[in-house]
């Protein structure tokens, strides 16, 4: 069952087309993500869902419901961790479960079973009674976290999760996601421009550059698409080009000379690499350094919008915004 | 829509009674003005006659110099001689207009900061944000009236003679409907804003006009005929005029008749902006 469709979704701010024609669906169960630069069109794209904003043309469903003629049961579903953190700095982790609480008409005895599981779930547990304003920038993301899933919903929307996270953080992050998809079966669906985040997280995912979906599959099959793996290798000493010999060479798609270095591309690494070893061993040449290269969603992005994933400045709004959670994050 | 009003506005009543620090910045303001400004204005010793002037009356006359001039000021003061008094009260509808002014702009912050967005995602009727705001603005301002009305009795407030529990109550009342039709007009002023630089400039262009062309500070009678005018649409004035009159409820007389006139503007500027005001709001969380 499709829990979240979107046809032809278009969101436009004056001249400016923030979405563009924008289709995909998404599984139950699933976690799916938009990968793209800032200013893409994600957060836009979460706004419509979460009937923060009507769309311009098109449409989207979600559980069924449609996000511009049914808001109202579409909120009731729904979750959002906001990309700013809204968590109150003047009240503790518990009053700020109990304000959502209330905002989701959770009866307050369910309330104080269902604050203690999801803080528990994001690891906030023993802090609950604290003020907010004594939390690391981590430990807020993840009571924003806690507070998207009161009322159990069934698709919760990640606006960038872990951003201005440092390293360890975003890793804790992403297993407190992936163990709610786990154990909870929550469908998810969420913006990153982090590669490594959409490449860990993602069911599927889409490449979405100035308000269009350019590239949407498995991350593996996005990264397989690139035409698979690619060996670098050097001879041991001086020899004439020899393009010619490696292409012959079994597996082998394509090789490109460069320098010294011969760059091979085959589909898949590891299986072709002592193939073509032997063949070459064969061949009485030899080698003086090889490596694997796999394919990364960094060069998948470079193939689908010719330029990698840049820091390009979006809306003055959304730029001091981002400036503003950064600092707060990072206290 | 009740409950959601109710749990919105415990949140910002918590937050407001967590941070003590804010509440003290905003007492600060109206407590300065009366200690140096009511302070520092002694209306008797502005109006005197020279002693050598005095002296040179007929005895009889003599006497009944200083009871002519104080009738005089107590007349155009609302039926005090002391200054100090005359603004405390009108110091009263002040810090109500300063709070809903605070209460405006604080939505531009919860806009800023996603929190409001976090109000629109829930399924929550999207007047219950707007009245939350609007009753924590009014449950603040009468904590305040009630707090600043303390201080400047410990200052020297002089109450009249028959002030009582029922003043009091019904100073209350006066300052629950300014607050009411007040913070309900910031709210449909703010409510669309989007910068702080904007609302800034809103909230001075509104808040000194609305402080200066009304009897907080000085008697309407004094003022130039055009400024009368306006002071007499302001409902500062109207509230200012109700709470001197129960804080100088005095044996010698209280006029009824103006109170309840009093009363009836305020009343009326109460539902009229707190209906259209929150309507006007509620369209500032409209889908874009």
């Amino acid at each position: 069952m499709h829990v979240i469709e979107a046809n032809n979704l278009t969101k436009r701010f004056g001249n400016l087309v923030a979405v563009d024609h924008v289709s995909f669906s998404v599984e139950e169960g699933e976690i799916f993500g938009f990968l793209g630069p800032n200013g893409a069109g994600k957060t836009t794209t979460i706004n419509v869902l979460t009937t923060l904003l009507n769309p311009t043309e098109g449409s989207a469903n979600v559980g069924g419901f449609d996000v511009e003629k049914q808001d109202g049961k579409v909120r009731e579903i729904v979750g959002l961790v906001p990309q700013d953190l809204t968590v109150d700095e003047d009240l503790t982790g518990m009053e700020n479960m109990m304000l959502q609480a209330k905002l989701y008409h959770v009866p307050t005895e369910v309330a104080r079973e269902r604050i203690r599981e999801a803080l528990s779930l994001v690891g906030l547990a023993d802090a609950a009674d604290r003020r907010v304003e004594t939390y690391s920038g981590g430990m807020r993301k993840r009571l924003e976290l806690a507070e998207g899933l009161i009322h159990y919903p069934k698709v919760l929307f990640l606006d960038e999760p872990t951003l201005g996270l440092d390293v360890q953080t975003r890793v804790v992050m992403w297993d407190y996601i992936k163990k709610l998809r786990d154990e909870h079966k929550i469908t998810m669906f969420l913006t990153t421009h982090y590669m490594e985040e959409a490449d860990i997280l993602c069911d599927r995912m889409a490449i979405i550059d100035h308000g269009k979906i350019v590239a949407l599959d498995t991350p593996q099959n996005l990264k397989d698409s690139l035409g698979g793996d690619i060996i670098e290798l050097e001879f041991n000493r001086k020899m004439d080009d020899q393009t010619e010999k490696l292409s012959s060479l079994p597996q082998v798609k394509d090789v490109k000379k460069i320098g010294d270095m011969y760059r091979i591309k085959v589909s898949k690494g590891e299986k072709a690499l002592p193939e073509i070893m032997e063949k070459m061993l064969e061949m009485n040449l030899r080698m003086g350094r090889v490596s694997l290269v796999k394919p990364t969603l960094d060069q998948v992005y470079l193939e689908y919008t010719g330029r990698s994933l840049r820091e390009t400045q979006g809306e003055t709004e959304e730029v001091w915004r981002r400036m503003r959670t950064l600092r707060r994050i990072r206290g | 829509m009740i409950k959601e009003t109710m749990a919105l506005t415990k949140r910002e009543v918590k937050k407001w009674i967590k941070n003590p620090f804010l509440l003290l910045m905003m007492l600060i303001q109206p407590v300065i003005w009366l200690g140096l400004f009511g302070k520092a204005m002694n209306l008797t010793g502005l109006i005197s006659v020279p002693p050598d002037l005095l002296n040179q009356l007929p005895q009889q006359f003599r006497d009944q110099v200083p009871v002519l001039l104080n009738k005089m000021i107590s007349e155009t003061f609302g039926g005090t001689t002391d200054y100090f008094t005359y603004m405390a009260a009108g110091m009263l509808s002040v810090i109500v207009l300063f709070t809903a002014m605070f209460t405006g702009m604080s939505v531009v912050w919860d806009r800023r900061f996603g929190f409001l967005n976090k109000l629109l995602v829930a399924p929550i009727p999207r007047g219950s944000i707007v009245l939350a705001k609007v009753s924590s603005s009014v449950i603040r301002g009468m904590f305040q009236v009630l707090l600043v009305f303390g201080i400047a009795f410990a200052f020297g407030l002089q109450v009249g003679d028959a002030f009582g529990i029922l003043d009091l109550f019904g100073m209350l009342a006066a300052m629950f409907l300014l607050s009411l039709g007040l913070s309900s007009m910031f709210l449909a002023i703010t409510m669309r804003i989007k910068s702080h630089e904007t609302i800034m400039a809103v909230a001075n262009l509104l808040n000194l006009p609305l402080m200066f062309a009304s009897n907080a500070l000085f008697p309407i009678k004094q003022m130039p005929e055009w400024l009368q005018t306006i002071a007499n649409f302001n409902p500062i004035s109207y509230a200012g005029d109700a709470v001197r009159a129960f804080i100088l409820h005095s044996n010698a007389g209280f006029d009824l008749a103006k109170v309840v006139a009093d009363f009836q503007f305020l009343i009326g500027f109460a539902l009229i902006f707190s209906v259209v005001g929150i309507l006007i709001a509620r369209t500032g969380l409209r889908k874009g």
